[in-house]
């Protein structure tokens, strides 16, 4: 074996050490993988969200004196379409209605705070504050206050549809079993300034 | 010795270009027996090449910026010189390098042209056409459309599926917590970069695993089996002049085709520009009904045929993944089509006509019915798969002849 070696590297040459060879080329090559790894992690972490992007996202106001029971209105915050609706006594009645059909009731497994996880899911029951983004795949589902229409069939007592997947809400967000979308719709923080002036990404703490 | 040939020698002393000539093309002996679905890998690589050129002509006025995106694209539609030309050729380009990718995997599946020794080669192409899903919806986002925004926001929302790291992940593709500039701006970077390159790559690594091993034919047999007393395949013929004069024919044929689309239907009624994309980008407001563009619709009918997130999810990306072990499902030695058994063939077509009721009810706004058959579909797509794995076990075949028929 060494005479080999020997002979390999020509006369005089020092017989080739196998082991301590090995151990340096795995060495350079561990070393050299976890140098390139390292590069990684600026590439990687660029993508995340900037201190800019992180940085907006400031609350919004939004007067509701002019909304009319029945009617929505769509403001933005954070880039996300979050919902304002006035619902009528009718609506309000059909939550009760609909219990049977829905996957989390209680809305145990879904997001909303403290004081929006109730039936109605909002702090006043007449309003619902809501994040129109649907839980499935991220559409944002329409508003179908309407009871019985030809195209969501005559149990439709008014909701939320989701025209991606078809997902469909009841009048507070709440999840139909059978539909993709795994959880309610969720509630973002708020709260009321005043009796029409609602502070949406904000709650004082309350959630 | 003449100038030319002087020259030649100079070069080839340096590099091996007659070398590299001789055994990709001037002497790569290719089955004479090539038939019509031989025409789609090299019209792949045409498309390939109108859509680089294409592409980096839009880029000299494109505007990657959430504010300008849309209005940059109607500025190249109505102000850039023959610039409403360049960009449907592009648009035209991405549908037709799919219809061409599918016809060229049908080829690939008819003939067996996955089974050893050609694993890698399948699988190579199998990355191009996964690379090529992502390079489209990635362009897809570009014009900032509403469907582009609505696309690719239900698109990076499928890997949100994924428990526990979901949402970090969808946070850091989005680079935002909705899609927004930033997204587009690094969707823009990776459509005309990155995937771009890798695209290339895997293009080249294709065609080398390809002339390593060989070219399959219709028969499925082996040419290099039975030699002349040059030595070369009794069977083959190099592949210039007589491939590259077919494939010009196929070339012309297909130029027709892509143009007749590119002047009297760039939109082809919706399917390869789709309306809404022709509306701002609203994040406030989706689209009464999305779908996909077409050529990604049978997954979507799966993805929307299974009503839990995570399953549906798992089952869109598991029917792309399982045709790469479609060498090692397939386990009958005998390639071709024209020598297998009635239950194999009764099969595929269950399965290519699956996959286009899949695409039919992907374009489609959700229905009972149409969900319903989505699963049906869905069923039969895996099933291929199981039954071929038993079937093509103890298949009753025959005889595969010794020479091509043509």
């Amino acid at each position: 074996m060494a005479a080999d070696n020997v002979a390999s590297n020509g006369a005089g040459a020092p017989a080739v050490d196998e082991k301590r060879r090995r151990l340096l080329t795995t060495g350079v090559g561990v070393v050299g993988a976890l140098g390139a790894a390292t590069m990684a992690i600026p590439f990687v972490s660029s993508m995340s969200p900037s201190a800019r992007a992180k940085a907006a996202g400031a609350p919004v106001e939004i007067d509701i004196s002019k909304l009319e029971p029945g009617q929505r209105v769509i403001v933005e915050w954070r880039g996300k379409p979050v919902w304002v609706v006035r619902r009528t006594p009718e609506l309000l009645e059909s939550l009760e209605q609909v219990s049977d059909e829905l996957r989390d009731i209680e809305s145990d497994k879904s997001e909303q705070p403290d004081y929006a996880k109730n039936v109605h899911r909002s702090i006043n029951p007449e309003v619902l504050v809501m994040t129109g983004v649907c839980t499935h795949l991220g559409c944002s589902p329409t508003f179908r206050p309407d009871v019985a229409p030809a195209d969501l069939g005559p149990d439709w007592k008014g909701g939320f549809f989701c025209p991606c997947h078809g997902s469909k809400f009841d009048i507070s967000g709440r999840v139909y079993k059978g539909a993709p979308a795994p959880t309610n719709l969720p509630v973002p923080p708020h709260a009321f300034v005043s009796e029409s002036i609602i502070l949406v990404g904000e709650d004082g703490g309350q959630a | 010795m003449s100038k030319i040939s002087d020259t030649m020698a100079w070069i080839d002393e340096r590099i091996p270009l007659t070398d590299t000539w001789n055994k990709h093309v001037g002497q790569y002996y290719a089955p004479k027996n090539f038939n019509f679905w031989y025409y789609f890998g090299s019209l792949a690589l045409l498309v390939l090449v109108i859509q680089i050129v294409t592409g980096i002509f839009l880029t000299m006025n494109y505007k990657p910026d959430g504010e300008l995106a849309f209005k940059s694209v109607e500025y190249i539609m109505r102000d850039v010189n023959w610039g409403w030309l360049i960009r449907y050729m592009h648009s035209t380009g991405a549908s037709m390098f799919f219809v061409v990718v599918y016809l060229h995997m049908m080829r690939g599946i008819m003939y067996g042209s996955y089974k050893k020794p050609r694993e890698l080669l399948w699988i190579f192409g199998m990355l191009i056409y996964l690379v090529l899903m992502a390079e489209a919806f990635m362009g897809y986002l570009l014009p900032w459309g509403q469907m582009s925004y609505w696309g690719a926001q239900v698109i990076i929302s499928l890997f949100g599926a994924i428990p526990w790291v979901g949402d970090a992940i969808t946070l850091w593709l989005r680079g935002d917590y909705v899609v927004s500039d930033a997204t587009l701006n690094r969707f823009f970077a990776l459509h005309v970069i990155a995937m771009p390159l890798v695209l290339v790559g895997l293009v080249f690594v294709h065609i080398i695993a390809l002339h390593e091993v060989g070219s399959n034919n219709p028969d499925g047999n082996d040419i290099k089996k039975v030699k002349g007393p040059d030595g070369k395949p009794l069977d083959g013929i190099p592949f210039h002049p007589y491939y590259s004069v077919k494939d010009l024919v196929g070339v012309a044929v297909f130029l027709i085709i892509f143009f007749a689309i590119v002047f009297f239907a760039p939109e082809m009624g919706g399917y390869f520009l789709e309306h809404a994309n022709f509306v701002p980008a609203d994040p406030l407001k989706t689209p009464e009904h999305i779908a996909p563009v077409w050529y990604f619709t049978p997954y979507y009918a799966i993805l929307r045929a299974i009503p839990i997130k995570l399953l549906g999810v798992l089952a869109m990306f598991a029917a792309i993944a399982v045709l790469f072990f479609l060498p090692w499902i397939d386990r009958n030695p005998v390639r071709s089509i024209r020598y297998r058994s009635t239950a194999y063939k009764v099969i595929l077509a269950a399965f290519v006509i699956s996959f286009l009721i899949l695409g039919y009810y992907g374009l489609q706004p959700v229905t009972p019915l149409g969900t319903f058959i989505s699963r049906l579909c869905s069923l039969i797509y895996f099933g291929f798969f199981i039954a071929l794995f038993f079937i093509s076990k103890n298949e009753k075949t025959k005889p595969v002849p010794e020479r091509v028929n043509y």
